[in-house]
């Protein structure tokens, strides 16, 4: 299994400007939740944003301190930080078209 | 032996005044209780008393996880109660998260858990050392969260966790219909239950509590009545004590010189429950206010509880009978408090007596009057709470004066029936005779003292109360002007004696004086008898002298005389003198 570590900035195509979309992940361990929560994060980011977005995963465990600032509660959450407004999913985001949704991301296709 | 080296269930005094008691200890340690009640009947408060004494009291830190609340409301909340919040977050001593979910904002999408609340607590928990939680309510994540099983499974395993943990946890819940709590948080928490109610009885208010269930320990059942005040939550084990008060010898004045004769010259007993029953203005409060004064004097420090005026009327009109009752307030060793009898409920009132008495450690009480209780529930209710006052009052050694009005036609029962419960029963009428109302006092009942039987008419006077003395006529005891024209003519009669007296001492006193003169008189004729007899006596001397010159005389010239002068005596007596 890859460690789950803070990933910056998964810029397919060179373009030197702010991603446009900004998440984080939280997760606590590597839980297989957590995990499944994470392929589920790449594999829509990749289809959707290509290239446009920036991934930090937090592993509260590590950093406990940082759950208090996005008001975490449930685990796993992600966290649109960008563009404002914030908004928070919750869950393994197993459901593609909800966390499109949720992300406020509209279809390419 | 055996039961003493059995485990017992380990406690944690929570500080809130009166539980400990009633829990006989304090709240499960390292288990979570469960507070729960309707709005606003102070569970949030029950829980950060239970934690700022923790804190500040016990040395044991405490974490508030708020999910209603933020930290700054919360501390804006209780600063009126002394609680400075802010203060023990900086030196460590608590740590206030607050945790909210905005529906509007959030998405789920598959599974979760609430591992993020996990980690919070714990870190927060970890980050002071923290012996003590509450959670403020957790009910408040089922209006975020959509999935109620998750929500349930991850509450349930939060108090395992809490108890794994070996936290004291307190845990609120708003009650639902027909439920402890809406969302049924009873089933999880079930170590110790408290329910905390707010009911409203003919208008007033009485906060109570009950401890529903308490595994593993005997508990107080009955439900108690609760204040919050400055002092924060105060409880009030005042059911069931027993009638195990001592009894002091000791004698304390009435204040009043007359009714102290009355009550074998030396007054109450002290720690004694004393009432006055009488129609209005028969003068109860003022006997009340001399007891009141009676004490200050002796340095005692008195509680007075008027139900019917604002202290400054009380002052101003003690003023009037020459009790200055204002320089004992200004001392601090009166206290007086106001207040409608309709303004709480009676278990209200019997919470603030508890409060005051501890606070002033008053030595004196007065009630006055005591029967404006009675509105305030029904007569089971107002018994059973002037029971617990006389019996508090006795258990506290402090001594009780009540009054209570009483229909003029019917003095001999009190519309409280607490009669009975009064060691000393004094009857204050008004006797309405030739025209004119005047007041009197007998004393129906003391126990444990021989007392006067006498019924005696007093006066309010510019020098306060004053007995008057007993006059009886055909009638009975004469009050009144009767008695007024009757002492006057007891002054005359006196007087009437006092001149007879006189006049007889004055009849002897010129007898003896014109004795004396009489026996001067004689006195005087006695000498001037004497000196006539001394001049008779010279007189004849003399003449006797004349003789016998004139017989020498003739001798001489008669020749038979020698010159020498010696002549023959015819008797020899003369011749050698």
């Amino acid at each position: 299994m890859k460690p789950v570590k803070q990933t910056k900035a998964k810029t397919a195509k060179t373009k030197p400007t702010e991603p446009r979309y900004d998440l984080r992940l939280y997760v606590a361990g590597q839980t297989p939740r957590s995990l499944q929560a994470l392929s589920n994060l790449k594999k829509i980011c990749e289809e959707h944003l290509t290239g446009n977005y920036r991934v930090e995963i937090i592993d509260l465990l590590k950093k406990p301190q940082l759950a208090a600032g996005d008001q975490i509660l449930a685990i796993p959450t992600l966290v649109r930080t960008l563009p404002k407004p914030a908004r928070k999913i919750i869950g393994d985001l197993s459901n593609t078209e909800r966390v499109l949704v949720g992300l406020d991301i509209r279809l390419l296709r | 032996m055996k039961e003493k080296s059995r485990p017992r269930l380990s406690k944690a005094l929570t500080g809130i005044s009166g539980l400990d008691e009633i829990t006989l200890g304090g709240l499960p340690r390292g288990r979570p209780t469960l507070i729960c009640g309707g709005a606003g009947c102070g569970k949030t408060l029950f829980g950060l008393e239970f934690l700022v004494r923790g804190a500040t009291k016990f040395g044991e830190p405490g974490v508030c996880i708020s999910f209603e609340e933020s930290g700054h409301d919360l501390a804006m909340n209780v600063a009126s109660l002394g609680f400075d919040l802010e203060k023990l977050q900086r030196t460590k001593k608590l740590v206030i998260d607050h945790i909210y979910i905005d529906k509007s904002e959030i998405a789920e999408t598959g599974e979760y858990d609430l591992e993020g609340l996990f980690i919070r607590l714990d870190a927060a928990i970890n980050s002071i050392g923290a012996k003590r939680v509450l959670l403020d309510t957790p009910e408040a994540l089922f209006a975020g969260l959509s999935d109620v099983g998750v929500l349930r499974s991850e509450l349930r395993r939060l108090f395992g966790w809490l108890k794994e943990k070996g936290v004291t946890a307190v845990i609120t819940g708003e009650r639902g219909v027909g439920t402890l709590t809406r969302h049924g948080l009873e089933e999880y928490v079930s170590d110790c239950v408290i329910l905390l109610d707010h009911r409203v009885q003919n208008d007033a208010v009485t906060r109570r509590l009950r401890i529903l269930k308490y595994r593993g320990s005997t508990h107080g059942t009955n439900e108690y009545p609760f204040l919050i005040d400055e002092h924060g939550i105060s409880v009030l084990p005042v059911t069931s004590l027993g009638l195990t008060h001592g009894a002091s010898k000791e004698r304390i004045s009435t204040g009043i010189a007359g009714l102290d004769d009355m009550l074998s010259g030396q007054g109450y007993f002290r720690g004694s429950s004393i009432l006055a029953t009488g129609a209005a203005g028969t003068g109860k409060t003022t006997m009340g206010a001399h007891f009141v004064d009676a004490a200050c004097q002796r340095g005692e420090s008195a509680i007075l509880f008027a139900f019917e005026e604002s202290p400054q009327q009380l002052i101003r009109n003690m003023r009037s009978i020459g009790l200055d009752l204002g320089r004992w307030v200004k001392k601090g060793l009166l206290h007086i408090e106001a207040a409608r009898p309709t303004a709480f409920g009676l278990e209200m009132h019997l919470v603030r007596m508890h409060h005051l008495l501890a606070e002033y450690k008053a030595n004196v009480v007065v009630i006055d009057p005591i029967s404006a209780l009675l509105p305030g529930g029904s007569a089971h209710d107002v018994h059973a709470l002037v029971l617990r006052i006389v019996d508090f009052l006795k258990q506290s050694g402090a001594t009780g004066f009540f009054t209570s009005v009483a229909v003029e036609d019917d003095m001999q029962s009190t519309a409280l029936s607490i009669s009975s419960l009064v060691d000393t029963w004094i009857l204050l009428r008004n006797i309405e005779v030739n025209g004119e109302r005047n007041r009197v006092l007998y004393v129906l009942k003391s126990r444990g003292m021989a007392h006067s039987n006498q019924i005696r008419e007093f006066l309010l006077t510019p020098h306060g109360v004053q007995l008057r003395d007993v006059y009886l006529g055909p009638g009975g005891v004469l009050t009144g002007s009767a008695r007024v024209a009757r002492e006057a003519e007891e002054r005359r009669e006196l007087l009437r004696q006092r001149q007879s007296e006189k006049d007889r001492q004055l009849s002897v006193k010129v007898a003896l004086r014109s004795l004396d003169a009489k026996i001067a008189e004689l006195q005087a004729e006695k000498e001037a008898r004497e000196n006539q007899l001394i001049a008779a006596i010279g007189e004849n001397e003399q003449q006797k002298a004349a003789l016998l010159a004139e017989r020498d005389s003739l001798r001489r010239s008669r020749g038979m005389i020698d010159s020498s002068g010696r002549s023959p005596r015819p008797n020899g007596r003369e011749s050698k003198p």
